[in-house]
Formats: structure tokens, C-alpha cells, sequence
């Protein structure tokens, strides 16, 4: 083909030339990032059996500071040491290192032997791995928004970083759907299968996330540096001292101040609650099967995710501002209702039960090497919806005369159906899609707040503070206003409302709705 | 607008104080209730990461009491480049 006869290309297309390759290489990246952090907490009861065990204080000790110490201090810590590294050295090796340390990390947790076989080794390993995951996380965001950012044509910024900001959500919907894969995959019967995945099984997803590294690893590093930071870099106008400069200048300290009480503060509180604290409310408030309760979240985040998109193109054209605040509006004035509907819907008293169908099952186990005989008795009551409540009870039939089980250890859970399931995807979906609307635009917002040579440092912090530790805090504080309060099953709701109240002030006030070219 | 983004910056110069003393009282509460490891760990770290995230608001406060946020902050030319 001669040059004459090729397709010229029009000035947008040049701006967007090569961009999706960039949107590609950063997304898919960020997204294993995201699900390799989400796969520990998934995992977090399988974790504990095989690494933490509750009768040995100090094992329990570790699995509270690996919780507690990965999500709320290093994650902002690693916000601050790959966001300087960042500005100094440049996005694209920077993000590489995160994912590196991630990918390397989490294959190394699927590989730790389990407490029974090495002793103390293994919590400790698993602690200094989880830590290593959640330093790796607190650097990988803030390096993939802004170098898509500085790839993106001023106008369409919004759009373009808004595939990066599904990443977080896709993240958590393939762990999950690779955690119920492999949990009822490994074995036709499935009471053995689920055995098999506590016992190894539970290495799976673990150890699945290497090829995924090794293949991001490979296409980051074909990847060129982000056009603004070279031009920093030949430019010799790199910043020398990020945090200084972030954080011990009055004009800057301020804009990050801005950034996470006016906007990564409600965000974080309305994405943790939309996500994590709806899915735990279904499966132990409302006591919803343990798999119900992770496919009505899978199907309402697929429905969720293109509006990610839609509302990040929206932000390029109506502005940034009032379409994350409304998504925090929406939130503050609905929470309480669509909570209040999930536990109508999974309510038992409101339903009609088939009294004739009710089954009662027992079954006598002997226990090895003793006389005693363990006794299960299951329960099942169907209701006219469709819906099943199957409770069960374990005791101890002791075979010396006047011993018997003080605390019989009881179950209980419902598989609703489907008309009630589908409405409870329904509830589920429009509290992803305030998410998408708080979380879509936010990319571009901190972006455009922060001048080249500082961004990565200054957008990394706010956003590690406000979805890190006010939203990692939602199912903490959450749950312990339901052991305060126990009257009110809805209590809990009143942390990310009041914390989303109080953003949408500061944000409604302080923050500009203009689309800035700081980003150039 | 000015006046009520100045006035509003008591309320969160106030805000960060409250908030922890809240906080600690809540810790207090929880850690006597089950004084374990554990508790103190865990509140611990709640206490410790919220120290200067209310320090931060008090800063903001502060900044929004004497006018910092007053125009766009975008608009300020301030900013580093």
C-alpha cells in the first residue's frame, strides 16, 4: 500500500492512537491487583483454619494484625513510597514493581505450607505476604489512573480512566467467580468438593494469579512511559522530593485535603457498603445461602459495570462534581430503605409456609474412639415463594449417664426463589450503581487536581485514606453498631451515611465542577 | 458563598477533635469490655490511623476558615508545575 492510499487519520483519532493498548495494559493490571487483594479476604474463614487457628492466641493475634494492618496502615504507606517512587522515576516501572509484588506475594500464599506442618512459620509468612499485598495495592491505582490520564486527550479523560475504575469491581467479580468455580468444581458430589477446597482446594486461586502477572508483566513492560512524565524527565523539571512537595506546600496540601474529605471519603464509605457491606448484610443478617449471597452480588456488578463508563464519559461532558455527589446523595437517602427491603424479602414471617412439606432429618455419626454419638437435625420448611429454610442442629450424645451438649451448635440459612432473588439483585444493582456513579468519574477528578510532577504522590494518599481506611472501616464500624444497638438490625448503615453526609457538604461547598487542564 | 465556606471551617476545625474523642471513648468502652490483645490491637489501629486524619480535618478547617478555599482552587495559580 502506498502512503497516499492509507486512511488518514483525523485529529481525534491521533489524540487516541494507541490509547486502548495503554487502557489495556493498565486495567488488566489493576484488576489482578484487585482481585489477588480480594481473594485473601473471600478466603479469610479457609485462612484462618489453615493458618490462624482460634485456640492458639498468638496465631489468632496475627490473623487481627494481618486483617487490620494490610488494609489500614500499609495500604496508605504504600501509597506514599511508590507514589513518590512514581513521580521520581516514572509511572510505567513503578506500576510494573506494584504488580510484581502483588502477583509475587499472593502465589507465595498459595504456597505456604499450613500451620499444622511447619508451626508458627506459617502465620508469620502469611502476615509478612498479606502486608507485602496490601503496600503493592496502596501503589498500583494512583500509577495506572495517571498514566492513562496523561495519555488521554484532555476531553475524553473522563471516559478513558473510567475502564480503569471498573478494574476494583471486575477485580472482586472474577474472585469471586473463580472462588465458587473452584469451591464446586473439584469433585461431582458437592458436600466433597467444598471439603476438598478448605483442605487444598483453597490454593487454587492463589496460584492461578501467577499466569495472570506473567502475562500483564509481559505487556506492561512493551509499554512506553507516560508522554508528560517524559517530558518532565527531558525537561529536568522532575519533582526531587514528592512528599515534600505535596504535603509541606499550603497550595497543594489543600487540594489533598479537598480531595478526601470532599470526595474519596464519601466514595469510599458508598463503594465498601455497595459492595462488601450489602453482600455480608445478605449472607448474616438476612441469612441467605452462602452462594446466593455471592451470585446476587456477581449478577448485580455485571449489570452494574458498564455504567462505570457511562457515568466517566458523562463527567467529560456535564463535569466531575455533581455526578460523584449525586451518586452520595442517592446513597444517604436510599440506604436505609433498600436494606430495610432486603430484610422484608428474606423475611420468613411475610411468607406462607407448605406446613405439610416440612422434613425433619436425623442422622446418628458414631465419633471415632469414644462411645459418644454426634446427632444432626435438619430441619426444612418450604414457603409458597419458593423460597427453603433449612436449619440444622449438632449435638453430643454422650453415652455416660447425665452428660449432655450445653451449647448445641445450630445453622441456618435460606435459599430464596426467584422472584425474591431477582429483586434482591435488583436492590443490590442500584447500590452498584451509586458506586459507579462516585467511583466512575473519580479517576479524572484527582487527576486534574494535581500537577504533573507531584500527581501520582498526591492522588495516591486521598484516595489509599478515603477507600482504604473509610471504607475498609464500613463492615468494622458497621458491626459493631449492631452488637450496640441490637434492636435495630439497620443501624450499622448510619457510619457510611453520616461519613457520605458529611463529603457531600464539604464537596457540594469547596469543590469546583470545572474540567482543569492541570493533567497537561 | 465565601462567607458560609469560612463559617462552615469551625465546624470542621471542631469536626477532628470530636470525632477522636468519640473514638477513644468508644476504644476505652470496647477494650474494657474484652480486655484482650486482640481489642487493643485492633482499636489500636483505629486510633492510630485517625489521629492525623483529624488532624488533617482540623488543618482543612483551618485552611477554609481564612479564606484558602475562597476561589477555585484550580483557578488559584498556586499550584506547582
Amino acid at each position: 500500500m502506498s502512503d497516499d492510499s492509507r486512511p488518514k487519520l483525523t485529529p481525534s483519532m491521533k489524540e487516541t492512537k494507541g490509547i486502548w493498548k495503554v487502557i489495556g495494559a493498565s486495567s488488566l493490571g489493576t484488576l489482578i491487583e484487585w482481585y489477588d487483594f480480594y481473594i485473601f479476604g473471600s478466603l479469610a474463614t479457609v485462612l484462618a483454619t489453615q493458618f490462624f487457628p482460634k485456640t492458639n492466641p498468638t496465631a489468632a493475634l496475627l490473623s487481627t494484625l494481618a486483617t487490620f494492618a494490610a488494609g489500614f496502615i500499609v495500604r496508605p504507606f504504600g501509597a506514599l513510597v511508590f507514589g513518590r517512587l512514581g513521580d521520581m522515576i516514572g509511572r510505567k516501572y513503578t506500576f510494573l514493581l506494584t504488580l510484581i509484588l502483588m502477583g509475587g506475594s499472593t502465589f507465595a500464599i498459595g504456597l505456604v505450607p499450613s500451620y499444622d506442618s511447619i508451626g508458627f512459620a506459617a502465620p508469620i509468612l502469611v502476615l509478612l505476604l498479606r502486608l507485602l499485598q496490601g503496600l503493592a495495592l496502596g501503589g498500583e491505582y494512583g500509577g495506572a489512573a495517571t498514566y492513562v490520564a496523561e495519555h488521554a486527550p484532555v476531553k475524553r479523560r473522563g471516559f478513558f480512566t473510567s475502564w480503569i475504575q471498573t478494574t476494583a469491581t471486575l477485580g472482586l467479580f472474577v474472585s469471586l467467580g473463580v472462588i465458587l468455580l473452584t469451591r464446586h468444581g473439584l469433585d461431582k458430589d458437592q458436600a466433597k468438593s467444598i471439603a476438598k477446597f478448605n483442605d487444598w482446594g483453597w490454593r487454587i486461586p492463589f496460584l492461578v494469579s501467577i499466569v495472570l502477572v506473567v502475562v500483564s508483566v509481559y505487556i506492561r513492560l512493551k509499554m512506553k512511559e507516560s508522554p508528560l512524565f517524559e517530558k518532565l524527565k527531558t525537561a529536568g523539571t522532575r519533582s526531587v522530593n514528592p512528599l515534600k512537595e505535596s504535603f509541606g506546600n499550603k497550595a497543594n496540601l489543600k487540594m489533598v485535603l479537598l480531595a478526601l474529605f470532599g470526595a474519596t471519603m464519601g466514595q469510599g464509605v458508598v463503594w465498601y457498603t455497595g459492595q462488601f457491606y450489602a453482600q455480608s448484610f445478605i449472607e448474616n443478617v438476612c441469612k441467605v445461602d452462602f452462594d446466593q449471597s455471592r451470585t446476587i452480588l456477581i449478577w448485580a456488578i455485571l449489570f452494574g459495570t458498564p455504567f462505570f463508563v457511562l457515568f466517566g464519559w458523562l463527567s467529560d461532558r456535564i463535569g466531575r462534581k455533581w455526578i460523584m455527589l449525586s451518586g452520595m446523595f442517592l446513597a444517604i437517602v436510599s440506604y436505609q430503605y433498600l436494606f430495610g427491603q432486603l430484610l422484608q424479602v428474606t423475611d420468613a414471617k411475610t411468607k406462607l409456609e407448605w406446613v405439610d412439606m416440612k422434613q425433619i432429618k436425623t442422622v446418628h455419626t458414631l465419633i471415632p474412639h469414644s462411645a459418644d454419638t454426634l446427632r444432626t437435625v435438619e430441619n426444612k420448611h418450604f414457603y409458597t415463594d419458593g423460597m427453603r429454610i433449612v436449619e440444622s442442629k449438632k449435638d453430643t450424645l454422650y453415652a455416660a449417664a447425665g452428660r449432655t451438649t450445653l451449647k448445641p451448635e445450630t445453622k441456618m440459612y435460606k435459599l430464596m426463589g426467584d422472584a425474591d432473588y431477582l429483586k434482591m439483585v435488583f436492590i443490590v444493582f442500584l447500590m452498584i450503581l451509586y458506586v459507579t456513579m462516585v467511583y466512575g468519574p473519580i479517576a479524572a477528578f484527582l487527576v486534574e487536581m494535581f500537577p504533573t510532577k507531584i500527581r501520582y504522590t498526591s492522588m495516591s494518599l486521598p484516595y489509599h485514606i478515603g477507600n482504604g481506611v473509610f471504607g475498609g472501616l464500613t463492615p468494622f464500624i458497621a458491626t459493631l453498631l449492631t452488637t450496640i444497638y441490637t434492636n435495630d438490625k439497620l443501624v450499622g448503615l448510619m457510619y457510611p451515611i453520616i461519613i457520605a453526609a458529611v463529603c457531600l457538604v464539604i464537596g457540594a461547598m469547596y469543590i469546583s465542577n470545572r474540567i482543569t487542564d492541570n493533567a497537561d | 458563598m465565601n462567607q458560609l465556606k469560612r463559617l462552615f471551617g469551625v465546624i470542621w476545625i471542631l469536626l477532628g477533635p470530636v470525632a477522636i474523642y468519640y473514638l477513644v471513648k468508644t476504644a476505652a468502652g470496647e477494650i474494657a469490655k474484652k480486655p484482650m490483645t486482640d481489642t487493643w490491637i485492633q482499636w489500636g489501629v483505629f486510633v492510630v490511623v485517625a489521629l492525623p486524619i483529624a488532624a488533617g480535618m482540623v488543618i482543612f478547617g483551618y485552611y477554609a476558615l481564612h479564606g484558602a478555599y475562597d476561589q477555585g482552587v484550580e483557578d488559584s495559580g498556586e499550584l506547582i508545575h
